[in-house]
């Protein structure tokens, strides 16, 4: 069982600087092609101040980090058991190529189903850009299935 | 293609899907590297395996990213405000997956005129791999 002491417990904040190669690698693995994803010059005549961030690419800046795979070592989970359960982004700004960004994640609730065959691990991130503006929350809920609790 | 506006759109109207290419294994290991997701269960058949699953299977995420460019195709996603979904089942390789979706609601959010969608993810057998919601401001 995960220690529901950890509710509430905050996260070792951590930086992302946005790079254009890392976009640039993201859009080539997501299929991305249109110009303005992968082309500055064309990112800017749409209108934005470098390539945009895509909506779920800043994923990348807690995992990066290695943030939630630390945790859940900590917590006792192995990284073969666990699903993506839910996952939600809520947009103040847009984030593009060449900001710099700062991520707080806190744990906001662990719960169990099924007679704690599974566990449930909720994060919750503010994103926050080199102005001190807050640009994108996120939600994360991750499912560590435990194939001996199901057994017993 | 063009913008919708807010009068134009209508509830129940149809976002024009998105069929992506077989996903293989140079995909997800592309995706791996690409989105900082390592997990091993994702690219590695022996770790998969190990961990009792039959073979390595796709990151959720990456879904979510193809669910985000066509939600990105429709509106620019400067106009997106909020995307979020339920993980419902597992993605094996060798998968098509389709993005599909439509209006559900008009609202005033946040003092915008915006539109909610339901929005998924199902493979070629129809099965849904994920599903959510997004609200997008229209003009």
């Amino acid at each position: 069982m995960i220690d529901t002491k950890h509710i509430g417990r905050q996260l070792p904040s951590t930086t992302f600087e946005v790079e254009k190669g890392r976009l640039r690698f993201f859009a080539k693995a997501t299929g991305e092609t249109r110009p303005e994803y992968i082309d500055e010059a064309a990112a800017k005549a749409a209108g934005y101040r470098s390539l945009p961030v895509p909506p779920t690419f800043l994923m990348g800046a807690d995992l990066d980090a290695g943030i939630m795979f630390t945790l859940l070592d900590e917590l006792g989970v192995p990284i073969g058991n666990i699903l993506h359960g839910e996952q939600s982004f809520t947009y103040h700004a847009q984030v593009c190529a060449g900001d710099m960004l700062k991520v707080e994640s806190r744990i906001a609730d662990i719960y169990q189903k099924k007679g704690g065959a599974l566990e449930f691990i909720v994060k919750d991130s503010v994103i926050t850009d080199q102005n001190g503006v807050k640009v994108m929350e996120a939600r994360s809920i991750i499912v560590a299935r435990n194939p001996k609790e199901k057994a017993a | 293609m063009s913008v919708p506006t807010f009068d134009q759109v209508k509830v129940g109207d149809e976002l024009p899907a998105l069929k992506l290419p077989r996903i293989s294994r140079t995909t997800l290991a592309l995706f791996a590297g690409a989105s900082g997701d390592h997990n091993p269960v994702h690219i590695d058949l022996d770790f998969a395996k190990a961990a009792g699953m039959p073979d390595v299977f796709a990151h959720g995420m990456l879904s979510m990213a193809y669910l985000g460019r066509f939600l990105t195709n429709w509106a620019p996603q400067t106009q997106l405000r909020h995307y979020a979904v339920r993980f419902s089942a597992i993605t094996p390789i060798g998968a098509k997956l389709t993005c599909g979706g439509k209006v559900v609601e008009k609202l005033e959010h946040n003092g915008e005129q915006v539109v909610k969608l339901e929005i998924g993810v199902v493979d070629e057998n129809g099965e849904l791999k994920l599903s959510g919601d997004a609200l997008v401001a229209l003009k």
